[in-house]
């Protein structure tokens, strides 16, 4: 609400390009975003699941009583569309076990238990040079390093970097529109790490055969503009702006349409029109561990809301339990309301022994009262519109609810293009009969995918 | 702390929500009426006070009976009933016999509302379907029109407004006569204009003292709720304004071909319920399609079919029979102006 009125007076706002559509919610970024990126020390144990992205569970390569040095390879990709897990810490292998995730379903995960007196220094360290890189090359380094989406999808990094042979990727679209409120993960990253970003981006744009980048921000990280205006290198083949500040202004459909008026077409790769996206923090992260041949071991995140006492944006080794970081920061007793992930699409968690991940950029924790607007009925569909006028791909979510509403799933997929959904919950937001429609899509979306299965 | 962690309550994405709810936009339409209501308690006195009271009491017991009779917890804390109630009681004619109006307001929620499923399920608007019951039920003093700022309004009713249930109605014809000695006709503007080719000025129309129902004199009155309603994004003013444009239009091509027979647009606009039906009642969201593109079709429609209902109809007012027949047309507007999804176009020039 606050953002529409200082927004509705400035010139500025009005010359930024952004997509049709989406919604405004309170940003809340105040806790974090002027803080500094810091360490948090290391848990006595540390829970690292085999899956911690989209695709294959990675592989075990050690096994349990054996000591790993920080960094080393403990599991490899289970396939393509997998990537391998380095070990975060100095430790011993204590056991695999069945343990809860922020996703919800028991993962197998190593739990490895951290030598205290250890410096915790890395112990991978082979520099390569990326310019003798063949393109090929890089996209398997990229997997060796074990990165993900670090927006939060998880998506191994490496398979972007293959496309389909007949597309080609000439603009490469760095992600640091960080919408969802409260995070300042990448925002931090931008600010502190752009010289690590522009030397990923360049990593990606060579494996790609890229002219040009263009890293994407939104008008609330202006600062993060400057920074990285002041790295960028001088060819100008790489270029920042910044869009308005909307959400989901972050869905990679979303940011190309805003950064180059070009829609991704319905149920494509953006490489079918030549882009290719990637976040910020993956794209720094990349800078960083692949010259020196190293594993993604550590991730910045935001832990923030109102029932933390210290919040802030701190490195945290993979496989923290959530226990630990809340011990460490402050924990009010009335927290009640845990969040892995963003407002709009983050998951609650029920258990503090879910670890952080590598597609964890942030940590909500809210108390009793910041639950109290929420009302717990819902009236019918009163054709309002506002879902038609929030939803970012143009569907029709009252229809599509309604259609919900009596199970007709296919139906939705068939004629209402259910599949173009891709869950940012714009609709839910706006809907002031608080009709869980975001909920219903998710719950049409997977049962249609069962559909076949039972048939055969 | 892990006793903290029993706690915690799991919910799905988003987790969070505008602050708009079905209530909260409910009540503000209401508050946006009262401005409304309370000029015609001014202009008409205190039989339109009783009818608005009358209106809103019957529309509100209607649904709260409906609901207890069919063993569901009463929806009227919702507001939209209200919105219904006092609605009806303005779009009648100020001297309009209460127990008539009570019959109309129970026929419009039990009928236009309930009887389809309460709120969210009417496919007409519940007033609209009260006034149109009215219309036919109780014809004569459905158009019969009293004189406004009648000098004894706030003492005494209208004669007609306390007529006994099924009594031959009280004559109003000789105390119309006796507060508007100047040779009044009761007629209101509208029907000036169609028989007579007598024209209002316009500011006479936009300020509202002219005779017409209860609510519906005061144009301007009723746009500044609207734009209220606007600015607070509770009201869609696309509607509005593709009602107003249209009907503007439409009779402007009329006024160019004759402009001694056919009024001119500024008339048409401000003349008549047309106002408050493109401001209150087309924008009644349940009624109206969810498509940006129907939206203007659904507007356009109800602008067109009012001025030809006015020019070439055996009445000389059409807005209500307008917005009626574009609610039914609603579901069937939405359903062939699906919107083009993000990306669609481009698919298909690839295929």
């Amino acid at each position: 609400m606050m953002h529409g009125l200082k927004s509705l007076f400035d010139p500025a706002h009005w010359m930024r390009s952004t997509f049709s559509h989406g919604v405004h919610p309170e940003e809340n970024k105040h806790y974090t975003a002027n803080k500094p990126i810091r360490r948090l020390p290391f848990p006595p144990e540390l829970v690292i699941p085999l899956s911690q992205h989209a695709g294959a569970p990675s592989e075990m390569v050690v096994h349990p009583g054996q000591e790993v040095l920080r960094g080393q390879l403990i599991a490899k990709a289970g396939g393509f569309v997998s990537v391998p897990q380095h070990a975060p810490a100095t430790g011993v292998i204590k056991r695999v076990e069945l343990m809860p995730t922020s996703k919800g379903p028991r993962t197998p995960s190593v739990i490895l238990e951290v030598y205290p007196g250890d410096s915790q220094e890395v112990r991978y360290f082979e520099p390569r040079d990326v310019n003798a890189m063949s393109a090929k090359e890089i996209a398997q380094a990229v997997q060796d390093t074990g990165l993900v989406g670090l927006g939060g999808a998880a998506f191994p990094t490496h398979v972007k970097l293959s496309p389909p042979k007949e597309h080609k990727v000439h603009t490469v679209l760095i992600n640091g529109c960080e919408c969802e409120p409260f995070l300042t993960t990448d925002h931090r990253i931008m600010v502190e790490q752009a010289k690590d970003l522009v030397s990923g981006t360049q990593i990606f744009m060579r494996a790609l055969g890229a002219e040009k980048a263009i890293i994407g921000t939104e008008e609330n990280k202006l600062d993060a503009v400057e920074a990285i205006e002041k790295v960028l290198p001088a060819d100008g083949s790489i270029t920042v702006k910044a869009v308005q500040t909307k959400y989901p202004q972050g869905a990679e459909k979303m940011l190309a349409k805003a950064l180059m008026d070009i829609e991704i077409p319905s149920g494509n790769f953006p490489s079918s029109v030549g882009l290719a996206v990637f976040n910020v923090s993956s794209t720094a992260q990349l800078g960083q561990l692949l010259p020196r041949s190293q594993g993604i071991i550590e991730r910045v995140v935001t832990i923030t809301g109102p029932g933390v006492d210290r919040p802030g944006n701190y490195i945290v080794p993979i496989g923290t339990p959530l226990r630990f970081i809340l011990d460490q920061l402050g924990f009010s007793g009335t927290a009640q309301h845990l969040i892995m992930g963003g407002p709009m699409m983050g998951g609650t968690v029920a258990s503090l022994d879910v670890p952080i991940t590598k597609g964890c950029g942030g940590v909500l924790v809210l108390t009793e009262q910041d639950m109290r607007g929420i009302q717990p009925n819902s009236y019918p569909c009163i054709s309002c519109a506002k879902c038609l006028e929030a939803c970012p791909m143009h569907l029709n979510p009252s229809q599509l609810g309604k259609l919900a509403y009596k199970h007709r799933y296919e139906e939705m997929a068939e004629s209402f293009h259910l599949n173009d959904c891709f869950e940012c919950g714009c609709c839910s937001f706006v809907c002031p009969s608080n009709i869980p429609l975001v909920q219903y899509f998710r719950i049409a979306k997977s049962s249609n995918r069962q559909a076949p299965k039972k048939a055969s | 702390m892990s006793e903290s962690a029993a706690n915690v309550i799991l919910r799905t994405s988003p987790h969070f929500r505008s602050h708009n709810r079905v209530d909260t936009i409910m009540r503000n339409v209401v508050y946006a009426l009262l401005p409304v209501c309370a000029f015609s308690v001014y202009q008409f006195g205190i039989s339109v006070l009783a009818l608005l009271i009358t209106c809103t009491a019957t529309c509100l017991l209607t649904e709260h009976f409906v609901c207890k009779l069919s063993g569901k917890p009463s929806t009227t804390n919702d507001w939209s009933v209200a919105i219904t109630g006092l609605l009806l009681g303005l779009i009648l004619p100020p001297g309009f016999p209460l127990w008539m109006a009570a019959v109309a307001a129970i026929f419009g929620v039990g009928i236009g509302k309930m009887f389809f499923g309460g709120l969210g399920f009417n496919i007409m608007n519940p007033a609209l379907v009260g006034r149109a019951f009215a219309q036919a039920a109780f014809t004569v003093p459905a158009t019969t029109w009293t004189p406004f700022m009648a000098e004894n309004r706030f003492t005494d009713f209208i004669p007609s407004t306390l007529t006994m249930p099924f009594m031959k109605p009280v004559p109003v014809a000789d105390w119309i006569a006796s507060v508007s000695p100047d040779g009044w006709t009761g007629a209101t503007p509208l029907a000036l204009m169609k028989f007579d080719q007598i024209s209002t000025e316009p500011v006479r129309l936009m300020l509202g003292t002219t005779a017409g129902s209860a609510g519906e004199t005061s144009a301007l009155l009723i746009l500044i709720c609207g734009l209220y309603l606007v600015a607070r994004r509770m009201m869609d003013w696309r509607i509005t304004f593709s009602v107003l444009l249209t009907a503007g239009a439409t009779s402007g091509i009329f006024y160019m071909i004759n402009p001694a027979v056919y009024p001119d647009p500024i008339f048409t606009i401000f003349s008549g319920g047309l106002m408050l039906g493109a401001v209150f009642m087309a924008t009644d969201m349940v009624s109206s399609p969810v498509t940006p593109l129907g939206i203007w079709i659904y507007g356009a429609l109800i602008g067109f079919i009012t001025v030809i209902i006015r020019l070439f109809g055996g009445l000389n007012e059409g807005v209500m029979y307008a917005i009626l027949l574009a609610n039914a047309c609603s579901p069937l507007i939405s359903s062939f102006t699906q919107p083009r999804i993000y990306g669609a176009l481009a698919k298909k020039g690839a295929a």
